[in-house]
């Protein structure tokens, strides 16, 4: 007999709404912010999360538009037990990251910019997934629960 | 194409941003603005975003620019109205604004700009001055 093992049965994460908006131009950016804040009141999330939400989505869209040429935004509403969240998952055919280590720390940038995005949208959220492959494109996850 | 209005107020550029921003608004905010400081020789830039809801790191990158551009234009900004959830976000991004003046409202942003291109109406203090002595 297994004792000591058992802990706490790993609750599922279940999807309520799917809506996914294409984002090709930067004029984008304000229509998929409404459609993000219309998800996050809908669960009653708070004003500072849905900013930091907000916030951190904006920060990956402008790495689609600008690394990725575009690409798509699935807004997702999930439940886990008690706690609702907005699940964000952006994906574009561009040509990857090649060190996501790298990407991920403060201040590196192949661009011109302040190299905050990848590491603060993590800051920024409770769940953040990057998975990427050159040539291939990048997809990231972000996820924010309501009072997380 | 949209564009945020900016209006002159004595020595000071007022703008008010009322809309949701995206990069290409913010960049023909920054140029806009310090052609305007250039042109009218202003002393000071009031910049209210109350009505802003996000700023990321681009936008925050603007403001920094703006504020470090108009100080080569001897020129001072003070950022006014910003959301305390927007502070939060902005911080924790990793973004601090560092050099950026900034007041809770309007009023409180003018006072600071005043109080800070104050030296320069010395002159007209010491006119006062003379006229009392000569009444």
């Amino acid at each position: 007999m297994i004792t000591g093992t058992k802990t706490k049965p790993m609750m599922m994460i279940l999807s309520l709404s799917k809506d996914t908006v294409q984002v090709q131009r930067e004029q984008d950016v304000v229509l998929l912010r409404n459609r993000i804040r219309e998800a996050a009141v809908k669960i009653k999330m708070g004003l500072v999360n849905q900013t930091k939400l907000i916030t951190a989505a904006s920060e990956l869209l402008r790495n689609m538009l600008r690394y990725g040429g575009g690409g798509n935004c699935l807004i997702e509403v999930v439940t886990r037990g008690r706690d609702n969240g907005v699940r964000l998952t952006f994906s574009d055919k561009g040509p990857g990251i090649e060190d996501i280590a790298a990407a991920m720390r403060d201040g590196f940038s192949t661009g011109k910019s302040l190299g905050l995005g990848l590491p603060g949208a993590k800051r920024l959220c409770n769940e953040f997934d990057l998975k990427s492959k050159p040539g291939e494109g990048t997809v990231v996850m972000i996820l924010k629960w309501a009072n997380g | 194409m949209d564009k945020i209005p900016i209006l002159r107020m004595g020595n000071f550029l007022l703008v008010t941003i009322q809309v949701d921003l995206y990069d290409r608004l913010a960049l023909d905010l920054e140029a806009d603005l310090v052609q305007m400081v250039n042109k009218t020789s202003s002393k000071g830039v009031l910049i209210d975003i109350s009505a802003v809801s996000i700023v990321d790191s681009f936008m925050g990158r603007i403001i920094g620019n703006i504020a470090s551009m108009s100080k080569i234009l001897d020129a001072e900004t003070v950022v006014v109205g910003m959301q305390p959830a927007v502070a939060i976000t902005l911080i924790e991004l990793g973004l601090p604004l560092k050099g950026v003046h900034t007041a809770l409202d309007v009023e409180r942003g003018m006072n600071l700009l005043k109080s800070m291109i104050g030296d320069d109406h010395g002159d007209e203090d010491e006119t006062d001055d003379d006229d009392t002595f000569t009444e």
